[in-house]
């Protein structure tokens, strides 16, 4: 085991942490040197691990008034050049919606975590969930894209914070990574690579010298604006309202609307390719697909290799990313597919999803509350299920 | 430039193609701005350091107006905005401008916290009894009585005492003036910006097109005498007495005090955990 080095940047290394301890390292090695959150079960060993560490990597941790005052510190913080993130559970999610707004409308490039718990409201603080799949994708007003991950390891929390960083930095976008409580709470080996080894992406920066001509969202051909930060002489201006190129108002013309809020979305629509990532364990000709994530995926896994064990054709999808949702991936396999199957720890969320890219094929849907996650067998019980039909 | 225009004396400080600005003839806002500038010009301050917050309200388009880095965040919490500004670059010199309700209702919790941390910024709040861009509400400094349109009846909360809850918060730095008090306002927010940690200016500004109209003060010039009249220069008087009334209007220098900065503080924290 590597000695928990004191200052060091990337813990290289192999560890046995916990899914928030190893999501905090994740964003370190990315290069985030600022933390604002407020305390929350089941996400506050990050805020607590954050505490710790960005002093000694001299970055800033603060613990704001509330979730509200959080994501706008972070949206401030990478305005002003220092790479930011949040974390946090479902009501303070709730509490965030409205700057997640902002940081989309102004391009922000910034991580929110959220340990999902149970809801709705207090819910079940110490209970896992997957019930916050939707609030990431729609929980704001008005039209959007954004990104959302879903790691169901804790290496993946430490790899997929990194990703979430990279992500966020390369479309100008809040990145969400969406794990469970237990996901975030259980304790496994991590192995944190070399920190040469870690890729790491940076926004754009202008390519142009501080000028009055300088418009800070004007769009490249990928649909994705240079970023200047404050204090490097662009003198330039956000604002929430919509806005042209340079930064005005704009609130009276429609052609100024349909451009920006079509841009936010095609910035993200047009590259899907590069964004999604799922999982296919089994699936080539698979007749019965999983469809699943964080910790309900580690179940489905065990529950297609033991349908595989008794002859039956099943296969697992699993979705590394949840947002933008894979069509393509699932269109793919709907020649052999016969039935899929989702579990959620949730009233049924994702599974409205897999039903529009099925297009007609049936899908079984396996919901889970409270404290325990669905068992291998409940699982393979639904495969056989949907086969018997 | 047409022959014969002379230039602005503040147009290096506003920036090109957001001018003509939205607010009413007559507005305290404009006053407000050139007292900024003014303070910024006698500073000699890098304008490529400074940046400006805003919220939402009328005096929000004010960050879009002035020539320097700036951001109008969502309603009530470009205090937040503005504490991650400056903790992620201490080096810029970070202010925010916004209205009474942006600050004290929907944005009071952010804005005792800050006060409260002793973070490095400087807050001007632009306080005109009401809320002006959606018509004329009555808000957390609306004065008792004070007709509006959702106080049909007359006003029946009490109105926040702006300095004497900024004082209460720890703000190192405290004034009230009106936008009648140019001058005094300008030497105000030179100190404000030359101060370490929260410093609080109150204006109180005039809305003669809703909050006038509504409450038989109805042309700027009404507004301001009303200023002129009830305004006294009392320095260091006790904050908790200097509630706004039709009679008075105390303004002055309330707090002026020193104190750790939570910057300050920040950084030799920092290095603490570095060493060991």
């Amino acid at each position: 085991m590597a000695t928990m080095e004191k200052g060091k940047l990337a813990l290289s290394g192999q560890h046995f942490m916990n899914g928030d301890i190893a999501c905090a390292e994740g964003a370190i090695a990315a290069g985030c040197r600022f933390f604002g959150g407020y305390p929350i079960t089941p996400a506050t060993e990050i805020a607590e691990r954050m505490a710790r560490r960005m002093p000694e990597v001299g970055g800033v941790c603060i613990q704001m008034e509330d979730e509200i005052a959080s994501m706008a510190a972070v949206i401030g913080a990478s305005y002003a050049g220092v790479k930011a993130m949040t974390a946090t559970s479902g009501p303070g999610f709730s509490l965030m919606q409205e700057n997640i707004g902002l940081a989309i409308m102004t391009e922000t490039p910034c991580v929110i975590v959220n340990i999902m718990r149970g809801g709705p409201s207090t819910g079940q603080p110490t209970m896992p969930g997957q019930q916050d799949v939707m609030q990431a994708r729609w929980g704001s007003h008005g039209d959007y894209e954004i990104i959302a991950l879903a790691p169901s390891s804790v290496q993946e929390m430490f790899d997929l914070t990194v990703e979430a960083f990279n992500l966020s930095e390369t479309f100008r976008v809040p990145v969400f990574v969406l794990a469970d409580e237990i996901v975030g709470h259980m304790w496994e080996r991590v192995t944190i690579p070399e920190a040469e080894s870690i890729r790491i992406v940076n926004r754009k920066k202008p390519t142009t010298p501080p000028s009055i001509e300088y418009a800070p969202f004007q769009p490249d051909h990928d649909l994705i604006p240079h970023m200047a930060v404050f204090g490097q002489g662009y003198r330039f201006h956000a604002t929430g309202l919509t806005h042209d190129e340079h930064g005005r108002p704009r609130t009276d013309s429609s052609e100024a609307q349909t451009r920006l809020v079509q841009r936010l979305c095609n910035k993200i629509r047009k590259n899907k390719e590069k964004i999604i990532r799922v999982e296919n364990v089994m699936v080539e000709d698979a007749e019965v697909a999983v469809v699943a994530y964080g910790i309900a995926a580690r179940a489905a896994l065990s529950a297609v290799r033991k349908a595989r064990a008794m002859g039956v054709k099943a296969g697992l999808i699993r979705l590394v990313s949840l947002w933008p949702f894979p069509d393509v991936q699932i269109a793919e396999v709907l020649g052999h597919v016969e039935a899929f199957v989702v579990p959620e720890m949730n009233c049924g969320q994702m599974v409205r999803e897999v039903e529009r890219a099925a297009k007609g094929t049936p899908v079984a849907f396996l919901s889970k509350l409270g404290e325990e996650p669905h068992r291998p067998s409940e699982i393979l019980n639904a495969i056989d299920g949907v086969l018997k039909k | 430039m047409i022959e014969g225009e002379t230039v602005h004396p503040y147009e290096r400080f506003l920036r090109r193609g957001m001018i003509p600005h939205i607010w009413c003839e007559g507005c305290g806002n404009g006053i407000i701005l050139n007292c900024f500038a003014q303070a910024l010009e006698d500073l000699n301050m890098d304008l490529d350091k400074v940046v400006v917050v805003s919220g939402i309200g009328c005096i929000g388009r004010i960050s879009g107006y002035t020539n320097t880095d700036s951001f109008h965040t969502t309603h009530g919490r470009p205090i937040a905005f503005a504490t991650g500004v400056k903790l992620a670059n201490p080096e810029l010199k970070v202010v925010v401008i916004s209205g009474d309700g942006d600050l004290f209702a929907i944005g009071g919790n952010h804005f005792i916290h800050a006060a409260r941390r002793n973070i490095d910024i400087q807050v001007i709040c632009a306080n005109n009894f009401i809320y002006g861009m959606t018509g004329g509400q009555y808000g957390p400094t609306t004065p008792l009585d004070a007709w509006t349109t959702t106080t049909p009846y007359g006003n029946i909360e009490h109105a926040f005492n702006l300095v004497h809850l900024a004082a209460a918060c720890g703000a190192v730095y405290v004034a009230r003036w009106t936008a009648l008090h140019v001058r005094r306002l300008t030497e105000s927010i030179k100190k404000a910006l030359q101060k370490e940690g929260f410093s609080f200016i109150e204006v109180v500004s005039q809305c003669p097109e809703i909050f006038g109209r509504y409450n038989k003060m109805e042309t700027p010039l009404k507004m301001t005498q009303w200023f002129k009249q009830a305004s006294q220069v009392q320095h260091f008087s006790d904050p908790a007495k200097a509630e706004i009334t039709p009679e008075k209007i105390t303004v002055g220098e309330f707090v002026d005090i020193e104190k750790p900065s939570y910057g300050r503080l920040l950084r030799e924290m920092t290095t603490k955990a570095k060493e060991k």
